[in-house]
């Protein structure tokens, strides 16, 4: 899939140390190897337990069911990586949702009104980053605290009311098609190979890592700290506000309480995609997977006419094991070396 | 020779302290510097100074004659000024290549790292210091050791023209000092510079031409390592001298009962079939290297590692000590390695430590803690164990090394213990205190508690230990009694070369 994981090293000067096998051993201990296979097996179980699984229509149903979690995690991996945490982005979405229908309705254009409400995102992200990089305020305190004001701030600027009506040259954002396939999913295809691309090879990116992983080694290695951690707040900010234009140009109208609950179910897709809540692990590869499974998850239990309310208590049981994998892995390699 | 690297009246505070005052000195092309003191001398503030980590307040510095201005880190890297921290500044969960190019990376033209580049420019690295990794292999992976010597490579991967380690050898076992001090004389020959904080006199001796003596911020002076003795430089240090580092011994052998006993304790891959007696008033140390066994023994021993077999008698009984808990109970006392990881509560203060193993004494029959009789006692422990703080209520991090280390002490002789395990009790901790530290142990012993010792530095253990066990690999390789005391016998157990099951 990378560069990293793959190049052979046939210019290196000692290849003799990493030969072929261990590169494969490499690649079978990541993450997104794992997840990708058990999400293999998963969809051959399915295919076979129900016809419907694997057809286009369904595909698309889970890809676009997920579409908003992905987009937001992409942002909130590199986030968590670099040892933030962003609380406030279900209702950074809603507040943009808000904020764009408002200028639209407002009769102003739809490319201003987008830009608008991708401005509204980013300075909440800037807010965020700024109280936790310069203020040095715990990541967890003050995007509870925006997130309670975002939300509040939401139904004062739309008077408790949704905003309807919403000009069908915005909504096709949210409902066109390219290829029969909407919208949203290629957004978040892009937005997915993009991200994924960068955070690995992208110097300015893998900065988070060691952020995340030490702080102060990074401030001594010439890494300017509160910069990248203000950028991966806006960036998560942003990435919420793009999901908030899709949600809101999908459904019409500019809900209110959209996205409420949403920042725990990006945070889990992305520690099942192999990402740390102390920092310094984790790739956008992993949280898209991560998120993928737990749609996947949901719609199988769907279709298998399971109650609804045993999704929650499936994915929670998912996050726990996935975890407590990770911790049972660490400790048998800490012992075998 | 003219200096390559030389400060005029460096000073920097902090508030309530002068942490370096005036400070004048120089480094030569090719020179190896050893930094001694105590804890709070200033060398490491003097030296964060150098490499743009602190902005001096008053004074200059100049490298090859040009005035040195560095607002960060990165701006002393540039110049040729690179330093190894204390603590690691490793990231564990990425790979050894890019940990070593932490931030420099080689990238393409849109800001693309080169894996291909930066992999076999790692692996060049490592070679040179015949460090046979694999670049691409995560660091969470790699012993401490080894973390310690690609914290070194990461440094110099930068090609300075001085390098600063602050006190690089204290988590390494003594063939990765070996391999560390050969690595630092390789660089020497290619004429790279180096300022060595240590802690450890002896490093003094092995490794640098010359040795620099700072005390209370002050420079005191320098001088030629083979123009000075070990016991000069410990008075240029504290300002008086040190006459009896460790004290002396009463302990007489035989003299009294055996009255604890671990009978083959074994856990797998850990340690195997350990049995050992200790006398009341004996100080038995545990020697071996880092890795052998020796605190997971005591660990298990203690409670808070599981055991696989292995039986412990106190006073002719046996008894079963599953946790902690239960170990206290028995009057067993252990006191950590890792002061400030898991001995002490850092973010509390002195007498929130002190009374944390014995809340029960200090509670009335409603569960309510008795404040009168804490602050009391408290303060007379203080006393007793010469904890220098401006209250008690001071929280524990404000304090020095040393002083941690007194509280910690302080903090156990409160259960009573009839036997107590320290586990390298001198740690970071300076030389003053560290003579106080063993006559606290001596007096202990006086008093009838068994002691058990475990140590890395040799010195210590043949200074203050009445008979010494040796554990190789996890087992027992030797026994040495007071009269037979040698470095050279002590590492041939510890490195497994000798056995005395053989004889």
């Amino acid at each position: 899939m990378t560069d990293q994981e793959t190049t052979s090293n046939s210019i290196d000067t000692n290849s003799s140390i990493a030969g072929w096998p261990n590169r494969i051993k490499q690649l079978a201990a990541m993450r997104e190897f794992i997840l990708l296979m058990v999400i293999i097996v998963f969809t051959i179980l399915m295919t076979l337990a129900s016809p419907i699984f694997l057809t286009r229509l369904n595909i698309e149903a889970i890809l676009l069911a997920l579409s908003v979690e992905a987009t937001i995690a992409i942002g909130m991996v590199i986030l968590l990586i670099s040892g933030g945490l962003d609380l406030s982005v279900g209702s950074t979405l809603a507040f943009v949702g808000v904020v764009t229908g408002l200028v639209l309705t407002a009769g102003a254009g739809t490319v201003l009104s987008i830009l608008v409400g991708l401005f509204a995102a980013f300075s909440v992200g800037l807010l965020n980053g700024l109280l936790v990089a310069k203020l040095k305020i715990n990541p967890f305190i003050t995007t509870l605290g925006t997130m309670i004001t975002i939300r509040g701030l939401l139904l004062i600027l739309a008077e408790g009311r949704a905003v309807l009506n919403l000009p069908k040259s915005f909504t096709i954002i949210g409902q066109g098609r390219l290829f029969g396939i909407q919208y949203p999913i290629f957004v978040l295809l892009f937005l997915v190979i993009i991200g994924d691309l960068l955070l690995r090879n992208s110097r300015f990116f893998r900065q988070s890592y060691y952020i995340g992983g030490n702080e102060n080694a990074a401030r001594l290695s010439g890494i300017n700290v509160d910069f990248v951690k203000v950028f991966n707040y806006c960036l998560v900010a942003v990435l919420a506000g793009i999901a908030g234009l899709m949600i809101t140009a999908r459904f019409g109208s500019s809900s209110l309480t959209v996205g409420q609950g949403i920042e725990l179910r990006v945070i889990t897709a992305c520690i099942i995609g192999g990402a740390s809540l102390s920092g310094g692990e984790g790739s956008v590869l992993g949280a898209f997977l991560g998120a993928l499974f737990m749609g996947m998850l949901a719609n199988a239990l769907n279709l298998l006419g399971v109650d609804v309310y045993y999704q929650s208590f499936i994915t929670g049981l998912i996050l726990i094991l996935a975890v407590v994998f990770d911790v049972l892995n660490e400790r048998r390699k800490a012992t075998s070396t | 020779m003219k200096y390559l690297l030389r400060t005029e009246g460096l000073s920097k505070s902090f508030p309530g302290v002068q942490a370096v005052d005036q400070v004048s000195f120089g480094l030569r092309q090719g020179e190896i510097l050893a930094l001694v003191g105590e804890n709070g001398a200033g060398k490491s503030t003097l030296m964060q100074m150098l490499c743009g980590v602190q902005r001096p307040e008053s004074g200059s510095f100049y490298l090859d004659d040009q005035e040195m201005n560095f607002f960060s880190a990165h701006d002393a890297l540039n110049a040729g000024i690179s330093m190894v921290f204390q603590e690691l500044s490793l990231v564990n969960g990425i790979s050894i290549a890019e940990n070593i190019f932490a931030n420099r990376q080689p990238v393409g033209r849109v800001n693309n790292i080169k894996w291909r580049e930066l992999r076999s420019q790692t692996r060049q690295l490592l070679h040179r210091f015949n460090l046979e990794l694999d670049p691409a292999m995560l660091v969470k992976r790699l012993p401490m050791g080894k973390k310690q010597v690609l914290e070194i490579l990461k440094a110099i991967s930068n090609d300075p023209k001085i390098l600063i380690l602050d006190e690089p050898t204290s988590s390494l076992t003594e063939a990765e000092i070996i391999d560390l001090f050969n690595i630092i004389r390789n660089l020497q020959m290619e004429g790279m510079s180096f300022i060595f904080i240590t802690h450890k006199l002896r490093e003094v001796f092995q490794l640098a031409d010359q040795v620099m003596v700072m005390r209370d911020g002050r420079y005191v002076g320098t001088h030629k390592v083979d123009q000075v003795t070990e016991d000069e430089l410990v008075a240029m240090m504290v300002g008086r001298e040190i006459t009896d580092m460790y004290g002396s011994a009463s302990y007489e052998e035989d003299s009294r009962e055996e009255y604890f006993r671990v009978d083959r304790f074994s856990r797998k891959d850990v340690f195997k079939d350990i049995s050992f007696g200790l006398q009341r008033g004996e100080i038995l140390g545990l020697a071996g290297l880092v890795g052998a066994g020796r605190t997971e023994l005591a660990r298990s021993i203690f409670g808070i590692d599981p055991k696989d077999t292995g039986k412990i008698s106190l006073d002719g009984a046996e008894i079963e000590i599953r946790n902690p808990q239960k170990a206290i109970d028995q009057g067993i006392a252990y006191l950590t390695e890792d002061r400030k990881g898991q001995g002490l509560f850092l973010n509390m203060t002195i007498f929130e430590n002190l009374i944390a193993p014995v809340l029960k004494e200090f509670t009335n029959r409603f569960g309510i803690l008795v404040r009168k009789q804490i602050s009391s006692d408290v303060n007379h422990r203080v006393e007793e164990f010469n904890i220098i703080t401006p209250s008690i209520t001071q929280k524990m991090l404000n304090l020095s090394g040393g002083n941690q280390q007194k509280s910690m002490i302080a903090m156990w002789m409160g259960i009573n213990p009839k036997v107590t395990f320290f586990d390298e009790p001198t740690r970071g901790v300076d030389v003053g205190a560290r003579s106080e530290i063993y006559h606290k142990i001596r007096e202990l012993a006086e008093k009838g508690t068994g002691i058990v010792i475990i140590s890395s530095d040799l010195p210590e253990l043949i200074g203050i230990c009445d008979r010494i066990l040796v554990i190789h690999q996890g087992q027992i390789t030797g026994e040495v009694t007071r009269n037979d005391f040698s470095e050279e016998l002590i590492m041939a157990y510890a490195a497994g070369i000798k056995n005395h099951k053989q004889h």
